[in-house]
């Protein structure tokens, strides 16, 4: 067994910085800073982000190309793809949470390695700009998220090597980061506390890390090849050079594939801490729960190819893919019977975070069934490259993954500000998310089966109808933002006083002050060996026990 | 025993559960079958919704009925269950969805199979030579093994695919000619020989149920056979510059006399 102390503090480094408002601002070694500084910067990239999709979809309420010339479509279509994943759900579901509550959960005072840490953090700001300031410059790239060669060596260069920049740099990043939070949850367990005592989200950053620092590399290694084909007219990639354009693919989805479970596997860990809390009751079962997250970083390994079933790929590999691709669905599938299960026979709050959390669950279902159709390669042949795969990817990042930061944000801003969110402003925000999204992906299914074919800027004018309910829907989206914003500042200065615990949860970061003090204990840290103790009677034990260790 | 009311409400949810089985199994979602792939293809869609739907209605109406029927009451301060875990409960949900997907891989690979996806490209294409012994052909699906009985088989007709930035250019090796529409006869058999000239786009025909990437510098394959005498899009489904969305063609199913008619006034080789 390894016992770790945990650091004391960086007493002399504290002094030179900031205090209050300013230290946001500032290069803060705090986790707890750093998460914030995380999170409200993803949410101004998402702020942009979603401007461009508006612009998206705005485009496509008809069927020619009328609002924007077609090349900035595909700018436009490039820079919202790049930035909703590296620079919002990425950061915010891994750096952001994982900053702020995976000291907590291992009983330290702050992640193993701080410094790395700040630079972590502070590469995303320039690279986000950067990347956004190509389009003035001398337009951004346009050959999509994916950058796939030749298109990407053929359009114009500057634009394309800003990209490669920009990711190059958010890639290493998320390296530093997810190697930080390997060895802060292997290393900096508070004495006493075991493996499989930590909460669900340890597991789930643990599992995501491993992930991020086996196939990230390979990302930032292909796109320095390609940055070679388009600066120095070499040929990996280059069909006119001899280059194999498949290779590319091969190489970029076995990083990218892995990307999707970095976007969830985070979230999944997310909403195992929040259902138990409010629906009263331990999650269900943890131990199956550990090993689902291990069997999906595994698996989601080994099934890049499901990308590429038309690329020319040989039948073998297909099938191959297709197997490993449809199995994922059985230890994801564990995870969701789980948390229905946590749920079932509960005492649930219907608060704005288990709204979304449950919404989460059921637009994740969908997202996760249109993947498993999708494995299958006969099917996919006839919706691959349409808009039957912007839907199945749109439920899970966004109806999987922006409703769980959406429900955290309900969940810990009282730990982050002191004060609580409206819940009646949560529960429109809600209401109008989760009917929105659902108006704006839902018809996209049909228009891919139908014909309509992704990135395109004009279509079939038979298709007119669809899209402009989808656009309907995301103009509701849109909208939602609204009222998210006005009660995130208004609650912070306006919001009723939190309190230590609101939620009576039983996890280290609820018992400490909110929000708390610098080294997030001021005595001790708690040992909590069983996060989920929630239950009839028991709970108050368990608390008892807790206050009196802490005197 | 029973109560009578208990016996109606479980056949009235019965029939229910069946009615609307019939329904979504029935209910048609996909553009017009016109290929010998595509009748297959919607064969396996149907499956795959039908399961699609039972599990995603399961699951929504458990969510939704634990939200209301376990929703905290005004005044009750209590804890739910400290159930933890149940292992009979999480081994039967961990073995049913492996026996689902298990089912649903080996289906659509008698599907793949049926669509022609695991024969030897080059063997139903004795028209011409595809893959000289240095060239690498891969991917597209054969022909359909439905009609793959070599006594009725045609002779599958050859076309060769060239696709650049932003048009498809159809080459008839046969006639020696090139059109900008694919004009193919109903019934017969096509081999098509795919090949990009700047950057990747991809054949497809949603009524055919068919797509390919069309690759620089990688000839792929695709074979079809059209079902159904029509006008049909060709649409380009892989991003390939700012008029990707324009990229279009159209492929005309043609009755054989038809057919034979306007190939015989574009060709430029004496027909035998
Ligand atoms: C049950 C699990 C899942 C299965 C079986 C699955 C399967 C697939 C398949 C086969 C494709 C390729 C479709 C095509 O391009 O023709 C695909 C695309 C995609 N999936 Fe999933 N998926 C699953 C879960 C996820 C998750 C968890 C995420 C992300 C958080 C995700 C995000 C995506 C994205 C972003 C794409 C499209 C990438 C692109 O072409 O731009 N999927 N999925
Ligand atoms: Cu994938
Ligand atoms: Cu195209």
């Amino acid at each position: 067994m390894t016992i770790t102390i945990p650091p004391k503090s960086n007493k002399e480094s504290e002094g030179l910085q900031p205090k209050g408002f300013l230290r946001y601002f500032s290069f803060s070694l705090d986790h707890k800073v750093i998460g914030i500084q995380y999170l409200v910067c993803g949410f101004l990239f998402y702020l942009v982000g979603g401007a461009l999709a508006s612009a998206i979809r705005i485009e496509l309420t008809s069927p020619i190309s009328d609002f924007m010339p077609r090349d900035v479509y595909n700018q436009v279509l490039t820079l919202h793809g790049t930035i909703m994943i590296f620079l919002w759900i990425v950061p915010v579901v891994n750096g952001a949470f994982g900053n702020y509550l995976i000291p907590f959960y291992v009983g330290a005072r702050d992640m193993a390695f701080p410094r790395l840490n700040a630079v972590a953090f502070w590469l995303i700001p320039p690279a986000g700009l950067m990347l956004i300031s190509s389009y003035f410059i001398n337009g951004a790239a346009q050959s999509g998220w994916t950058a796939y060669p030749p298109l990407s060596i053929t359009t114009p260069a500057a634009g394309q090597i800003i990209w490669i920049l920009s990711v190059l740099l958010l890639g290493g990043s998320s390296i530093f980061g997810g190697i930080n939070f390997i060895a802060t949850i292997l290393k900096l367990r508070r004495p006493g506390l075991k493996l499989m005592q930590l909460p669900m989200y340890c597991w789930a950053m643990l599992g995501t890390s491993i992930l991020v620092v086996l196939s990230t590399p390979v990302l930032a290694g292909t796109l320095i090849l390609l940055s070679f084909d388009i600066v120095a007219h070499t040929g990996f990639f280059n069909p006119t050079l001899g280059g194999n354009v498949i290779v590319y693919q091969h190489l970029f989805w076995f990083y990218s594939h892995p990307a999707v479970y970095i976007m969830v596997l985070p979230a999944f860990g997310l909403v195992s801490e929040i259902l138990p809390i409010h629906s009263r009751k331990p999650l269900f079962g943890y131990t199956t729960m550990v090993y689902s997250i291990m069997a999906i970083v595994f698996l989601g390994l080994i099934v890049w190819a499901h990308h590429m079933f038309t690329s020319g790929t040989p039948p073998w590999m297909r099938l191959f893919f297709t197997i490993a691709t449809s199995f994922i669905a059985v230890p994801t599938g564990i995870k969701f019977f789980n948390w229905v299960a946590t749920l079932w026979g509960g005492k649930i709050s219907l608060n704005s975070a288990i709204l979304f959390s449950c919404g989460f669950i059921v637009n994740f279902v969908l997202g996760g069934i249109t993947g498993v159709a999708l494995a299958q390669v006969p099917f996919d042949i006839h919706v691959h490259d349409t808009y039957f795969v912007v839907a199945h990817f749109h439920y899970i990042v966004y109806g999987g993954s922006v409703f769980v930061i959406f429900s955290s944000i309900y969940h810990w801003y009282p730990k982050f500000t002191g004060r609580m969110l409206n819940e009646k402003i949560g529960r429109i925000h809600f209401i109008l998310t989760f009917v929105g999204f659902n108006l704006c992906f839902a018809p996209q299914h049909w228009l891919g089966m139908n014909g309509m074919p992704r990135r395109v800027a004009e279509y079939d004018p038979q298709f007119t109808f669809v899209n402009q309910l989808s656009s309907f829907g995301a103009l509701l989206m849109a909208l939602s933002t609204l009222p998210f914003l006005w009660n995130v500042i208004h609650s912070s200065f306006k919001g009723e006083i939190a309190g230590e615990n609101p939620w009576q949860a039983l996890t280290p970061e609820w018992l400490t002050s909110s929000p708390p003090p610098v080294e997030n204990w001021l005595g001790e840290a708690p040992l909590v060996t069983d996060p989920y103790g929630y239950g009839k009677k028991q709970l108050q034990e368990q608390f008892n026990d807790l206050e009196s260790e802490k005197q | 025993m029973l109560k009578p009311s208990a016996i109606i409400t479980l056949l009235v949810s019965i029939s229910l559960a069946v009615g609307g089985v019939w329904i979504i199994y029935n209910i048609n979602l996909l553009p017009e079958a016109a290929s010998s792939n595509a009748p297959v293809y919607d064969e396996l869609f149907r499956v795959l919704f039908v399961i699609g739907v039972i599990l995603f209605v399961g699951m929504f109406a458990a969510v939704v009925y634990s939200l209301i029927e376990f929703r905290r009451r005004p005044g009750d301060q209590e804890d739910g269950l400290p159930v933890k875990e149940n292992l009979p409960l999480e081994i039967f949900w961990t073995a049913v969805p492996a026996i689902v997907v298990l089912f649903v891989g080996l289906y659509s690979y008698d599907i793949y199979d049926r669509m022609g996806g695991m024969q030897p490209l080059d063997h139903q294409n004795h028209g011409y030579s595809v893959s000289s012994s240095e060239e690498k052909v891969w991917g597209g699906i054969g022909t359909s093994s439905n009609n793959s009985n070599m006594d009725l088989q045609m002779q599958s007709l050859p076309v060769e695919v060239t696709a650049m930035q932003f048009a498809f250019l159809f080459r008839y090796p046969k006639g020696d000619f090139i059109s900008g529409e694919l004009h193919v006869p109903v019934g017969q058999t096509i081999s098509m020989r795919m090949e990009s000239n700047d950057v990747i786009h991809a054949f497809w025909v949603p009524e055919f149920r068919i797509k390919q990437d069309v690759i620089p510098g990688q000839p792929t394959i695709l074979n079809f056979t059209p079902t159904k005498p029509g006008r049909f899009p060709i649409i380009c489904a892989e991003l390939c510059g700012p008029y990707h969305g324009g990229m279009r063609s159209t492929v005309v199913v043609e009755e054989p006399e038809i057919y034979q008619d306007w190939f015989n006034k574009n060709s430029n080789t004496i027909v035998s």
